[in-house]
């Protein structure tokens, strides 16, 4: 079992970077490695509680059928994989980041914290990938 | 020798720079290094048989382990079997079980 530390900063909905930053946890948890994640900038969007799913009016499709994906749901999910799975996955919020833009509803489970935070994140990992905005 | 993962999320087409990245990995794998080249994202753009899939060819001859994410390949609709030379399609795995090797040294693009 190793543990790496991830950085992902892009805001959810507007990169790809958001969607292979999970998808790394995710395949690191189901390999039974422990996770640190430090959503930094608009990363701390993520786990927002109050993203609502939505209909498609272009498509005419109601949110049932358009079974639209929210990051708050994917991180909820995470954390309980971790859980099932038996590892730790330490998920903090850049503290000064949600203040920022108001992101003050956040998924239980998660943790505000700062920079510093990810320092230590660091010295405990076996191994550091930092996702950057483009 | 030391284990490189260089993760390219750009299209080559798109961002000129993605240019110098494969540069830094055929420079790596020159100096003896075991690189791997895992392209995501938009980054797999080039993995089509292309103008610009020559120069991942060249890579996998220096050395370089050139692969293309699966999921990336199947959203944009690029058959794993209709990959240019030298790129083989991988699972978002491989990048874990690199990260896991504590002395890998990862770098994304």
């Amino acid at each position: 079992m190793s543990t790496v530390t991830i950085l992902t900063m892009d805001a959810p909905y507007e990169s790809a970077n958001s969607t292979t930053a999970l998808r790394i946890v995710d395949a690191a948890i189901r390999k039974g490695h422990n996770v640190n994640v430090f959503a930094y900038e608009g990363a701390v969007s993520y786990s927002v509680t109050t993203q609502k799913p939505h209909q498609n009016p272009v498509k005419g499709t109601s949110v049932e059928e358009e079974r639209h994906p929210n990051t708050k749901d994917w991180v909820a999910a995470l954390l309980s994989a971790a859980e099932q799975k038996g590892v730790k996955l330490d998920w903090v919020r850049c503290g000064l980041c949600e203040d920022e833009r108001g992101a003050f509803e956040q998924v239980p489970g998660t943790r505000r914290g700062s920079p510093a935070d990810f320092v230590k994140q660091i010295a405990s990992s076996d191994n550091v990938l930092v996702i950057p905005t483009k | 020798m030391s284990k490189y993962l260089l993760i390219e999320s750009r299209d080559s087409f798109e961002f000129a720079d993605v240019g110098y990245f494969y540069d830094l990995a055929d420079g790596l794998a020159r100096q003896g290094h075991e690189v791997t080249l895992f392209l995501v994202q938009n980054g797999v753009l080039p993995a089509r048989p292309s103008a610009r899939s020559e120069r991942l060819a060249r890579l996998s001859e220096s050395g370089v382990a050139v692969l293309a994410d699966e999921f990336s390949l199947q959203e944009r609709g690029i058959p794993a079997a209709s990959l240019a030379k030298g790129v083989r399609s991988a699972g978002i795995d491989r990048v874990v079980d690199l990260l896991a090797v504590g002395s890998t040294r990862a770098v994304w693009h």
